[in-house]
C-alpha cells in the first residue's frame, strides 16, 4: 500500500467478472436490487417528512395532511429557522472548527510517538487514552461542569462556545490519536524515519520533515471526523451552555420544544442544523466513510 | 461516535521502532535522552486525559460516596456505600436499567442484522452501488438531536383518527394493524426507542462489513470454488470467519453507544420521561430536577462500571492479539 | 484539583464574612416573623441589581422590559440589570444560578416559582424570608390571606409573587357540547365524566385531550382537589398528609375515568397540541392552566365562541394556583438596590403593566379588571371572590418541592401504562414520607 493510500480506497468495488449467469443468479440479482431500492426508501422516509413539512406554510400545516406534499410550497419555514437559527450555526462553526484543528494536531503528535517512537510505558498511555473514548461523558459531567463554572467565576469571557472547544479537544484526543497512529503505523516505512534519525534529525525535525509532510489524508479523515462529532454533540452542550451562547443542537432543541411547536420552522431547522454535515458528507463522502471506518479495519 | 482499536502496529512495538536505541546498551543516559522527546510530545495530551478523563473519573467516584444533610436535618444521602445500595435498590433506577437492556439488545442486534444484510447485497459489486451506499449511509451524517425531532413525530404514539407520523402512514397504506403505540406503553417499549439508532447506524455498520468483505482476496473465493463449494458454504466456512474480528468490533462500537445513549432518547422523548428511562437520562434528571447530584454521581460511576465491563476485556484482547502477531 | 480547592476554601471564607456581615443586620429578628423592616429610600438605595429570569422571549420579554423601564423611572438611583437566559429553566441556566449562589456570588434577585419549589434555596439558606417587604406592601389588605398562607413556608413566605395563573381549568369547544346536547356547566367531577359521556355518544372519539406526564399531573391534581376540596387537598402536603384517604382514591378511580375519554399521548408530549385539539374540534375538554387562552388567540378563536372554560368543578370553587416570583438572596451585593426591585415588583403600577403583557392575572386585590381582556377579568373575579378558596398546584411547584413532584410525575407516568390505582397510591405515600417535613 503506497504512503498515502487511504482506507475508503478498499471500499472500491471488486472489477465486475463476466461469467455466463444462471437463471437463480438472474433471480438473485433481480432481487437484490429490489431489496435495495425498498431499504433505501424505508431510510430516506423520514427525510421525505422533513423536506414536505419544512416547505409547509405554518396555517396550511396540519397533522392528518403531514405525508401529504405542500399545498403551498413556501420558504416561510425555512426563513423562520434560519433567523433563529443563523447565531448558534455561527458558534457552532467557530467551535467545531477551532475544535478539529486542534485536536487533530494533538493527535498527529501523538499518534506519530505511539506508532513510531515510543517510550517506556507509552503502550499502557496509549490503552489508558483508548479508553477515555468509551466511557460515557456523565462519568465526568458533575466535575467538569463544577470546573467550568469555577473558571468562569475569574474568567467571565470563558463561556459557552470557549468551553465546549476546550472539551472536544481533550475529549477528541484519544480518538484522533488513533486515527493517526493507525495510519502512520501503516503508511509511514520506519525505515524513512531510521535514515532521517542516522542523518541527525531529532524526534521533533522528522516528525515536521518526513512525517507531517504525508500526513494531510489523515488530517482530512481526522478534521472530518472530528468537525462532525463537535457539531452533532448535544451532551456536552446541554450540560454547558444555555440557548444564548451554545451550539446549534441546543438551539435546535430549544426550537422544537418551544410551547407552540411552528413544525415548518422546526423541520426547516432540522435541516439547517444538518446541512453542514451533510454537505461534507456528500461532496467528501468518500473520506467521511474512511473516517467512519479508519482503524476498525484491517 | 467512536471507532475502534485498529490495526497492529505493522512494525512492531520493539526493534527499529523501538524504545531508545540498541547500539548504546549499558548508556542509560543516551536511552533516556532518546526517549525523552517522545514523552515531551505526549505530555501535552496525558496532562489533559490525566485530569480531564481519569481525575474527573475519581472526582465523580469521591462525590458519589458523600453524605449529604440539609439544614433542616434531613438526610438526602446517608454517605459511603449506602448511596449505592439505595440506588440500587429503587425501582425507578431498576426500570431504566431494564431499558438500557433492551434497547441495547434490540439495538445491537437490529445494526448487526440490517449492516451485515446490506453489506452482503453490496459486496459483490452493484450497479449504482455508490449511490446506494450513501442513500443507506446518510442518516450517520444527522446528529441525534436533529435526529430525533423527526422520530418524536414519526413515533407518536395515537392511533385512529388522531394517528400521526408512522402510525398515520401504515393507516395510509392499509397496514393499520401494524399501528403501535411505540416506546410510549407497554414492557418492552425501548424496542421502539431503538428503531431510531438503528436507523442511524445500521449504514456504518454496513460500511465496516464492507470494507471487511473488500478486504478479503478474490482468489481465496476462487479457491473455494475450485474446490466445489456451494456459495452458502462459501460464506459460511470463508468469508464470515474473517469478518469475526469486525463484527467484535461492531459490537462493540455499538454496545456501548447504546449504553451511552442520551441525545436520542432526550430529543424524542422530552427532558426527565419516566417511561423511556435510561441511566443515561435518569443522571441529567437527578442533577437538574431532584437536585440530587449524589445520586447523579453514584448512577455515573455505575454506567462507567457497565460500559468498563464490556470494553476493559475487549481493549486488553485487542491489545493482546496485537502483541502476539510479532 | 487544586484550583478547585482553593475556590472553594475562598467561598467559604466569603460566606463566613457575609454571614457575619449579615448576622448583626437580620440575626435578632430571624426569630420573628419577620426581618427588620428597612425602610425605603426615595430613588432607591443605589447600586446595580441583577434580575435573573428566564423570561428571554414572547410576552414575558415584553412584560420584563416595561418592567425595567418603570423600575428605572421610579429608582433612578438603582441599575437594572438584566441577567435572563434564554431557555433558562434548561439545566445549563440553573447550574449556573445553582453555581452562583453556592459560590457566595448570588444574583440581585432571581425568578422562581412561588411556594414550595424554593425549599432547596431555603433549605440551603440561599434565599432570606421577605416578609417585611409584603408587610409594607399592605400584607393580607392586598394580597389575599388563603394565598399568603400558600406562599408561606417554615414561617415565612420567601419571594414576592409577580403574577398568579390559574391550572385547573377545564377549556371546552362549545360547537361539540352543544351537538352532544351538553348545556349546563357540571356540578362536579362525576357530573363531568357523565357529560364526556354523551360527547362520547355524538361520535367524538375524544371528548378529552391530554399531553404529556405534566399535563396528566395537572389533570389529576384539578380532579383531586375539587373532590377533597381546599382543606383536605392542602393538608396533603404537611407531615400529617393521608396520600392512602378514601378521597385520594376516589379521585384516582375519577382520573382513570377521564383517561378512558382521552387520546394516547407519550410522556414529552407538549401541552399545545392537546389544546388545539379542543380549538380545532378534534376534543370538547381539556384541562390545562390559563396560558392555554394564548395558544386560542394564536389561533384566531374568540372566546365564549368559539372556545369557553370553566373551572373544574366540585365541592368548592377552587382557584388552584402557580405564582411567578421573585427572591431576595442570601449575601447578595446589593441588598438595598434588591429589596427596591421586590417592593416594585409588589407594586401596583408594575403589576398591573407587567400582567396585562404576559396574560395573568396580579396577585394584588386592590386592581381594578379594566383594561384586561375578558378571560382575564372573569379570573380575577374569582380570585377575590371571598367563596374561592385558593390551593397550590403540584405540577408547577408551588404545593411541593421539585423532587417532590417530580416523583409525583414519574408516579403519573407509571398509572398512565398500568393504570393501577394500588401502585399509584402506594407511590404517592412514598413521595410523602420522603419529602413531607
Amino acid at each position: 500500500m503506497s504512503a498515502a493510500t487511504l482506507e475508503a480506497d478498499r471500499l472500491a468495488s471488486p472489477p465486475v467478472r463476466h461469467r455466463a449467469s444462471t437463471k437463480g443468479q438472474k433471480a438473485w440479482r433481480s432481487l437484490k436490487y429490489v431489496l435495495l431500492i425498498c431499504f433505501s426508501v424505508i431510510v430516506l422516509m423520514p427525510a421525505y417528512a422533513l423536506l414536505v413539512t419544512s416547505f409547509k406554510r405554518q396555517a396550511d400545516y396540519d397533522q392528518s395532511t403531514a405525508w401529504q406534499i405542500p399545498a403551498h410550497w413556501s420558504v416561510e419555514g425555512w426563513v423562520a429557522a434560519w433567523n433563529t437559527l443563523a447565531p448558534a450555526v455561527g458558534r457552532s462553526l467557530v467551535m467545531a472548527v477551532i475544535a478539529s484543528c486542534v485536536s487533530a494536531m494533538l493527535g498527529s503528535l501523538n499518534g506519530y510517538i505511539f506508532a513510531k517512537s515510543r517510550f517506556p510505558g507509552s503502550h499502557v498511555i496509549f490503552v489508558l487514552f483508548l479508553f477515555g473514548m468509551f466511557i460515557p461523558y456523565q462519568a465526568i459531567m458533575i466535575p467538569l461542569s463544577g470546573m467550568m463554572l469555577n473558571i468562569q467565576d475569574g474568567a467571565p469571557w470563558f463561556s459557552g462556545i470557549p468551553t465546549l472547544i476546550l472539551c472536544h479537544i481533550v475529549y477528541g484526543i484519544p480518538i484522533c490519536t488513533l486515527i493517526f497512529r493507525n495510519y502512520y503505523a501503516t503508511s509511514v516505512p520506519t525505515e524513512i524515519i531510521e535514515a532521517s534519525r542516522v542523518d541527525g534529525a531529532t524526534t521533533w525535525s522528522a516528525y515536521t520533515r518526513v512525517v507531517l509532510p504525508i500526513s494531510p489524508p489523515a488530517f482530512v479523515v481526522t478534521l472530518i471526523w472530528q468537525f462532525t462529532s463537535a457539531w452533532n454533540d448535544f451532551l456536552f452542550a446541554l450540560f454547558l451552555t444555555n440557548q444564548s451562547n451554545g451550539p446549534v443542537t441546543f438551539g435546535l432543541n430549544a426550537l422544537a420544544s418551544g410551547q407552540n411547536p411552528n413544525y415548518p420552522q422546526i423541520m426547516a431547522g432540522v435541516l439547517v442544523a444538518s446541512l453542514p454535515t451533510l454537505i461534507i458528507y456528500i461532496v467528501l463522502g468518500k473520506y467521511f466513510v474512511a473516517g467512519l471506518m479508519s482503524g476498525s479495519v484491517k | 461516535m467512536t471507532v475502534l482499536v485498529g490495526p497492529a502496529d505493522a512494525t512492531g512495538p520493539t526493534g527499529r521502532a523501538g524504545y531508545g536505541n540498541e547500539h548504546n546498551e549499558g548508556d542509560d543516559m543516551v536511552k533516556v535522552r532518546r526517549w525523552f522527546p517522545s514523552f515531551l510530545f505526549v505530555l501535552p495530551s496525558i496532562i489533559l486525559i490525566g485530569i480531564f478523563v481519569y481525575g474527573f473519573i475519581g472526582n465523580n467516584i469521591i462525590g458519589s460516596f458523600a453524605m449529604v444533610r440539609t439544614r433542616s436535618g434531613r438526610i438526602k444521602a446517608p454517605g459511603g456505600f449506602q448511596n449505592y445500595s439505595s440506588l440500587i435498590g429503587d425501582p425507578r433506577y431498576q426500570h431504566a436499567l431494564w431499558n438500557l437492556l433492551v434497547l441495547t439488545v434490540t439495538f445491537v442486534a437490529g445494526t448487526m442484522f440490517f449492516g451485515l444484510l446490506w453489506a452482503l447485497l453490496l459486496e459483490r459489486g452493484a450497479k449504482f452501488e455508490g449511490l446506494f451506499r450513501s442513500l443507506l449511509l446518510f442518516p450517520m451524517a444527522i446528529s441525534f438531536v436533529a435526529a430525533g425531532v423527526v422520530w418524536r413525530w414519526l413515533l407518536s404514539p395515537a392511533t385512529g383518527a388522531q394517528a400521526v407520523g408512522l402510525n398515520q402512514l401504515f393507516q395510509m397504506m392499509g397496514l393499520g394493524g401494524l399501528q403501535s403505540s411505540w416506546y410510549s406503553a407497554g414492557r418492552f417499549n425501548m424496542a421502539a426507542m431503538a428503531i431510531p439508532a438503528i436507523w442511524q447506524l445500521s449504514g456504518y455498520i454496513m460500511a465496516l462489513f464492507l470494507a471487511g468483505f473488500r478486504g478479503i482476496s478474490e482468489d481465496q473465493r476462487e479457491a473455494a470454488r475450485v474446490d466445489g463449494a456451494t456459495e452458502f458454504k462459501l460464506y459460511r466456512y470463508v468469508l464470515f470467519p474473517q469478518l469475526s474480528p469486525i463484527a467484535l468490533s461492531a459490537l462493540i462500537i455499538v454496545g456501548h453507544m447504546s449504553m451511552k445513549m442520551f441525545d436520542l432518547i432526550y430529543s424524542i422523548a422530552g427532558q426527565s420521561s419516566y417511561t423511556a428511562e435510561v441511566p443515561a437520562t435518569l443522571m441529567w434528571t437527578q442533577m437538574f430536577q431532584l437536585n440530587d447530584p449524589t445520586a447523579a454521581a453514584v448512577n455515573a460511576t455505575l454506567l462507567l462500571l457497565i460500559v468498563a465491563v464490556a470494553v476493559i476485556p475487549y481493549l486488553i484482547y485487542t491489545n493482546r492479539t496485537e502483541k502476539g502477531v510479532h | 484539583m487544586r484550583g478547585k480547592k482553593l475556590a472553594a476554601l475562598a467561598t467559604a471564607s466569603l460566606l463566613v464574612l457575609s454571614g457575619a456581615a449579615c448576622g448583626s443586620s437580620t440575626e435578632s429578628g430571624s426569630g420573628s416573623a419577620s426581618t427588620p423592616a428597612s425602610t425605603p429610600k426615595a430613588g432607591g438605595a443605589g447600586g446595580t441589581v441583577g434580575v435573573f429570569t428566564w423570561w428571554a422571549d414572547g410576552s414575558e420579554k415584553k412584560g420584563l422590559d416595561a418592567l425595567e423601564k418603570m423600575f428605572n423611572e421610579q429608582y433612578p438611583n438603582d441599575k437594572f440589570e438584566n441577567l435572563a437566559v434564554a431557555g433558562g429553566s434548561g439545566s445549563n441556566a440553573k447550574a449556573k444560578l445553582a453555581s452562583d449562589l453556592k459560590n457566595g456570588n448570588p444574583p440581585g434577585s432571581f425568578q422562581g416559582h412561588a411556594g414550595a419549589e424554593l425549599m432547596d434555596y431555603i433549605d440551603a439558606d440561599q434565599v432570606q424570608p421577605v416578609d417585611s417587604i409584603i408587610n409594607g406592601l399592605g400584607g393580607s389588605k392586598v394580597f389575599p390571606q388563603t394565598l399568603l398562607d400558600r406562599l408561606t413556608v417554615d414561617g415565612h413566605i420567601y419571594s414576592v409573587p409577580v403574577d398568579i395563573h390559574r391550572a385547573n381549568v377545564v377549556w371546552t369547544n362549545p360547537a361539540l357540547l352543544k351537538k352532544a346536547g351538553v348545556t349546563s356547566t357540571p356540578k362536579d367531577v362525576d357530573g363531568w365524566l357523565a357529560d364526556m359521556a354523551k360527547v362520547k355518544a355524538s361520535g367524538v372519539s375524544t371528548p378529552l385531550s391530554i399531553g404529556g406526564t405534566w399535563t396528566q399531573t395537572e389533570l389529576f391534581e384539578s380532579i383531586l382537589a375539587s373532590t377533597l376540596g381546599a382543606d383536605e387537598y392542602s393538608k396533603l402536603f404537611t407531615k400529617d398528609g393521608k396520600w392512602d384517604s378514601d378521597g385520594v382514591k376516589k379521585s384516582i378511580e375519577q382520573y382513570k375515568k377521564a383517561l378512558t375519554f382521552a387520546n394516547t399521548a407519550s410522556d414529552g408530549d407538549d401541552w399545545p397540541n392537546a389544546t388545539d385539539m379542543v380549538a380545532d374540534g378534534k376534543a370538547a375538554y381539556n384541562v390545562m392552566g390559563d396560558w392555554a387562552v394564548a395558544q386560542f388567540e394564536m389561533k384566531g378563536k374568540k372566546y365564549k365562541t368559539d372556545w369557553d372554560a370553566f373551572a373544574m368543578p366540585g365541592k368548592e370553587d377552587i382557584f388552584d394556583f402557580l405564582a411567578d416570583s421573585f427572591t431576595l438572596p442570601t449575601g447578595t451585593k446589593n441588598p438595598g438596590a434588591s429589596e427596591d426591585w421586590l417592593r416594585f415588583v409588589g407594586s401596583k403600577d408594575a403589576q398591573v403593566t407587567f400582567n396585562k403583557l404576559k396574560g395573568s392575572i396580579p396577585p394584588r386585590t386592590d386592581i381594578a379588571p379594566t383594561g384586561f381582556s375578558e378571560y382575564q377579568q372573569s379570573a380575577m373575579k374569582d380570585f377575590k371572590s371571598p367563596d374561592t378558596k385558593i390551593v397550590s398546584s403540584i405540577a408547577h411547584g408551588a404545593a411541593v418541592p421539585l423532587a417532590w413532584s417530580s416523583e409525583i410525575n414519574t408516579a403519573m407516568s407509571k398509572f398512565y401504562q398500568d393504570k393501577n390505582t394500588d401502585n399509584l397510591v402506594k407511590a404517592f405515600v412514598a413521595a410523602h414520607d420522603k419529602y413531607a417535613q
